[in-house]
C-alpha cells in the first residue's frame, strides 16, 4: 500500500475521531453458505422492516453485491446509521460440477460458476470503500480457512474495524470458542442469524464498534 | 506410469526481488500447469486479495478451477515509526498454493499446514 494512500487512510480515520462521524458503511464477509445474506436480510428487516436478498443451500446464491442504504440501529444509548453491503461468497477457485450436485443442470451450473466468479471480484473490489466488515463464519467449520484468513489480513492491514459474527450456533457441532482461539485479536459475537438467538448483542456491538 | 508433481520451493531472496505482480504472475502461471508453490516468505494481505481476484478472471470451465491457498495469519510488527507512518508492519508467512483440482487442505491450525497432492489420471 502506497504511503500517500495510508497517510489518506489515517487521516479519514482522525476525521472520523474528532467529528464523530456516526455513519458508517459495512460490508458483511465470509466464504460461500456462511449465512451471511441471512444475517443482512436479518439486519435490514429488524431496523427497517425489508428483505433484501434470497437465500438456498446451494453455494455462491448471492452473486451480486446488495447495498441497503441508512439502516439506524439502536442500542444501549449508542446509535448507528449503517449503509448495509451484502456481498457475494469469497472463494479461491469455482468448479461448476460441484452446483451440480445440487441437481443443477449442466448450463444453469455454468452459468452459476461464471456469475460466482464475477462476485468474487465484486466482493474484492468492495474492500475498498468500506469503513469496517462484518465476518461471518459458520461456526460448524474449521475457522483457519483462506477466505477468513485473508480478509482479517486485509482489514489489520487497513486498520479498518472488524467484527466477527460466529453464525449457526443453533446447530450441535457449532464451536465458537475454535474461531476465537485462531483470531483472538478481534470481537467476536456468537449468533443464529436464522433464529435469531443472541442478536440483540450483535446489534450492541455494531453500534459499539462502528458507532 | 506413475505420474510427477513438480514442486517449487521459492526463496524469500527472490521474493523480494519481485514487484506484486510479478509474483502472481509466477504463482499463476505455474499453478496453471500443475506446479505446487510454497513461497518461503508469503504475500501480503492485499497480494494475497489480489491473488483471489486474477485467479478468477482465469478460471476456465473445463481447463482451470481456480486455486487452493493456505497461509498462516499475518504477524503484524508494531513500531512507533509505523505507527505513525500508518503503515502497517506486517509479516508475511510461508504459503503453499497449489491446483484447486489437485492440492487439497487437510487441516491446518497456528502452527500447521497439512496438505494431500493428488497426481490424478
Amino acid at each position: 500500500m502506497s504511503v500517500i494512500k495510508s497517510l489518506r487512510m489515517n487521516f479519514a480515520v482522525w476525521i472520523k475521531w474528532i467529528f464523530g462521524k456516526k455513519r458508517a458503511r459495512i460490508g458483511i464477509y465470509g466464504p460461500p453458505n456462511a449465512g451471511k445474506t441471512t444475517l443482512a436480510n436479518r439486519i435490514v428487516k429488524d431496523w427497517s422492516g425489508m428483505d433484501i436478498g434470497g437465500i438456498s443451500n446451494v453455494p455462491h446464491e448471492t452473486r451480486r453485491a446488495m447495498r441497503t442504504d441508512g439502516v439506524v440501529i439502536n442500542s444501549n444509548g449508542s446509535s448507528v446509521e449503517l449503509d448495509i453491503v451484502d456481498t457475494p461468497g469469497m472463494a479461491t477457485k469455482i468448479d461448476f460440477r460441484e452446483f451440480m450436485a445440487y441437481g443443477l443442470e449442466e448450463e444453469e451450473a455454468k452459468r452459476r460458476a461464471k456469475e460466482a466468479t464475477e462476485g468474487v471480484i465484486e466482493a474484492i473490489k468492495w474492500l475498498e470503500d468500506l469503513d469496517g466488515i462484518l465476518l461471518v463464519m459458520d461456526s460448524t467449520e474449521d475457522p483457519y480457512t483462506q477466505v477468513n484468513v485473508t480478509v482479517v489480513g486485509n482489514m489489520e492491514a487497513r486498520k479498518l474495524p472488524l467484527l466477527i459474527v460466529a453464525n449457526k450456533m443453533d446447530l450441535p457441532k457449532a464451536s465458537p470458542s475454535r474461531i476465537k482461539a485462531a483470531f483472538p485479536q478481534h470481537p467476536l459475537v456468537p449468533i443464529s442469524a436464522l433464529e435469531g438467538s443472541n442478536i440483540d448483542e450483535l446489534y450492541s456491538a455494531i453500534a459499539r464498534h462502528f458507532g | 506410469m506413475m505420474r510427477e508433481v513438480q514442486m517449487d520451493l521459492i526463496s524469500a531472496e527472490r521474493l523480494e526481488t519481485m514487484s506484486s505482480m510479478e509474483k502472481i504472475r509466477l504463482i499463476l502461471n505455474k499453478v496453471k500447469r500443475g506446479n505446487i508453490v510454497v513461497l518461503e516468505l508469503g504475500l501480503t494481505p492485499e497480494e494475497e486479495v489480489k491473488l483471489i481476484e486474477m485467479t478468477m478472471t482465469e478460471i476456465r470451465l473445463d481447463e482451470f478451477s481456480g486455486i487452493e491457498i493456505e497461509s498462516y495469519p499475518v504477524k503484524s510488527e508494531s513500531t512507533f515509526l509505523n505507527k505513525i507512518l500508518g503503515k502497517s508492519g506486517v509479516k508475511t508467512r510461508m504459503t503453499v498454493i497449489g491446483p484447486a483440482n489437485q492440492l487439497r487442505t487437510v487441516e491446518k491450525d497456528k502452527y500447521q499446514i497439512s496438505t494431500k497432492v493428488s497426481v490424478g489420471d
